[in-house]
C-alpha cells in the first residue's frame, strides 16, 4: 500500500480535500455581469446544465401559446403566421446572472433580426411584476417579454424545456412563418449562447 | 521513498491551488506591476500599426503596446452599461487622435469578455468603434482579471523600470471623456 503511515494518510486527506474544495466551493461567475444591476442579482451558483427533455424536434409545428406581457397585451404565437419568423428566448429566471445580460444583448442586434424579418419574443416563467422591474434596469427593450407564470411554466413544459425546480432551460426556439419549428438550442443553462448561431439560423431560413 | 515524493507532491498541490486562488480572485490593483494578459495580434493591419507591436505572430502583450499609456476596456456586447460607455470612448479616442501632443502615446483596447468574435465584431459595427476589440469567448482573461463587471477600465502606464505599472483600475462609467482624458494625461505626466 502507499499509504505507509498515518502522517501520510493525513497529508493525502488534506491534499484531497483541498482538490474538492478548490473545484466545488471556489465559485467561478463566467459570465461577466454588467455593473448596471449593482448588487441586485441573486447568485444561483453552477447549476445542472440540462434538467428536461425536449417535447419538440424541428420540422414539427410549434406548440401554440397566448402569454401576457409586460406591456399589457396579450400575444398569441399563431398570430404571427404567414407574417413573420419568431425567435423564442426563453430565459431560467429574472435577477440571476446569465440571464440578466442576455436580452440587453439583443436589444442592440435589432437590425439582425429585422434583416432576417424576425421577431423575437423574451419568455420567461416569472411573474409580471417581477420581469416588468427586471427588464425596466436594463433600460427600454424593444421586444415583447412574455410572463409564463400560471399555470406555471405551461409553455416552456409544452416544449419541454421545464426544469424540475420550476424554472425554464435557456432555450431558443426559431420559428418560421409557417409555423414550424426550424431551429433549437438548448444548452448549457451556466452558459450564454453565442449571437452568431442565432444569426446563421436565421440565415438558414431564406430557401 | 514513495512517502517522500507523497509528501511533497501534497504540499506541491496545495500552494500551486492556493496560489492559482489568490491570483486569479482579485481585481487588478493600482500600483501593481505588469497586466500579464496575452492577446492574438490581430489580422487587421490597421490595427497592427495602431498597437505597434513588433512581433506580428502569435500573441502579444498589453505592455508590448508602443504607447507611455494603454487603457484597457473591459466589456461585454450583452452589457447596457458598455453599450452607453460606447460612444463616449469613441468620444475619447477621437480627442486623443486628433491631439498631436497625445496621439500614439495613449492607445485604446478593449476586450470583450465573454464575447464571441462575432459579437466583438457585432458590437465594434454597432458603435463604429474605431481601436482594436478582442474577444474573450470562455473568459480566461476576464478571470485573470478576478472577474470584474463590466464596463472596467485598467489604466496601464510604461514606467523607468521597464515594467507597466496599473494607473487606474475602476468599474462602471463614473468618468466622462474629458475627465478620462484629463486622468490619464495628468496621472501620466505626459
Amino acid at each position: 500500500m502507499i499509504f505507509t503511515s498515518k502522517k501520510t494518510l493525513i497529508i493525502s486527506g488534506i491534499t484531497l480535500l483541498s482538490l474538492i474544495i478548490f473545484s466545488v466551493f471556489i465559485p467561478s461567475k463566467s459570465n461577466a455581469l454588467s455593473d448596471i444591476y449593482g448588487d441586485k442579482i441573486f447568485d444561483t451558483g453552477n447549476l445542472k446544465p440540462v434538467d428536461s427533455e425536449l417535447k419538440v424536434k424541428t420540422g414539427e409545428n410549434a406548440p401554440d401559446f397566448t402569454l401576457e406581457t409586460i406591456s399589457g397585451t396579450k400575444i398569441t404565437l399563431s398570430q404571427f403566421q404567414g407574417k413573420k419568423n419568431v425567435l423564442l428566448s426563453f430565459i431560467p429566471a429574472a435577477w440571476t446572472p446569465v440571464c440578466s445580460d442576455q436580452w440587453p444583448g439583443y436589444n442592440i442586434a435589432k437590425p439582425l433580426f429585422d434583416k432576417h424579418d424576425t421577431i423575437l419574443l423574451g419568455i420567461s416563467v416569472d411573474n409580471l411584476p417581477t420581469l416588468f422591474a427586471w427588464t425596466k434596469q436594463m433600460g427600454e427593450l424593444w421586444f415583447e417579454v412574455l410572463s409564463d407564470f400560471w399555470p406555471h411554466g405551461a409553455v416552456a413544459d409544452s416544449f419541454g424545456i421545464l426544469r424540475s425546480d420550476g424554472t425554464a432551460e435557456r432555450g431558443l426556439f426559431l420559428i418560421d412563418k409557417q409555423g414550424i419549428i426550424r431551429f433549437i438550442h438548448v444548452g448549457d443553462i451556466n452558459v450564454r449562447p453565442d449571437l452568431g448561431i442565432i444569426v446563421k439560423a436565421m440565415e438558414n431560413l431564406e430557401p | 521513498m514513495k512517502t517522500k515524493y507523497l509528501h511533497k507532491t501534497a504540499v506541491l498541490i496545495i500552494i500551486f491551488l492556493l496560489l492559482s486562488f489568490y491570483s486569479e480572485a482579485f481585481e487588478p490593483a493600482i500600483g501593481r506591476k505588469v497586466l500579464d494578459v496575452q492577446l492574438p495580434v490581430p489580422e487587421n493591419s490597421q490595427y497592427q500599426s495602431y498597437l505597434g507591436v513588433k512581433n506580428f505572430q502569435g500573441n502579444f502583450r498589453v505592455s508590448e503596446i508602443d504607447a507611455t499609456v494603454v487603457l484597457v476596456e473591459i466589456f461585454s456586447m450583452y452589457c447596457p452599461h458598455c453599450q452607453k460607455a460606447a460612444p463616449e470612448l469613441n468620444a475619447l479616442f477621437k480627442q486623443i487622435e486628433q491631439n498631436d501632443k497625445y496621439r500614439g502615446k495613449i492607445k485604446l483596447i478593449g476586450i470583450g469578455v465573454g464575447n464571441s468574435d462575432f459579437e466583438v465584431e457585432y458590437f465594434k459595427k454597432t458603435y463604429n468603434i474605431e481601436f482594436p476589440l478582442f474577444s474573450d469567448p470562455d473568459f480566461t482573461i476576464h478571470k485573470m482579471l478576478g472577474e470584474v463587471r463590466t464596463p472596467y477600465f485598467i489604466g496601464v502606464k510604461q514606467s523607468q523600470d521597464g515594467k507597466p505599472e496599473i494607473f487606474m483600475s475602476e468599474a462602471g462609467r463614473e468618468k466622462t471623456p474629458e475627465e478620462l482624458f484629463d486622468l490619464i494625461t495628468t496621472i501620466t505626466d505626459l
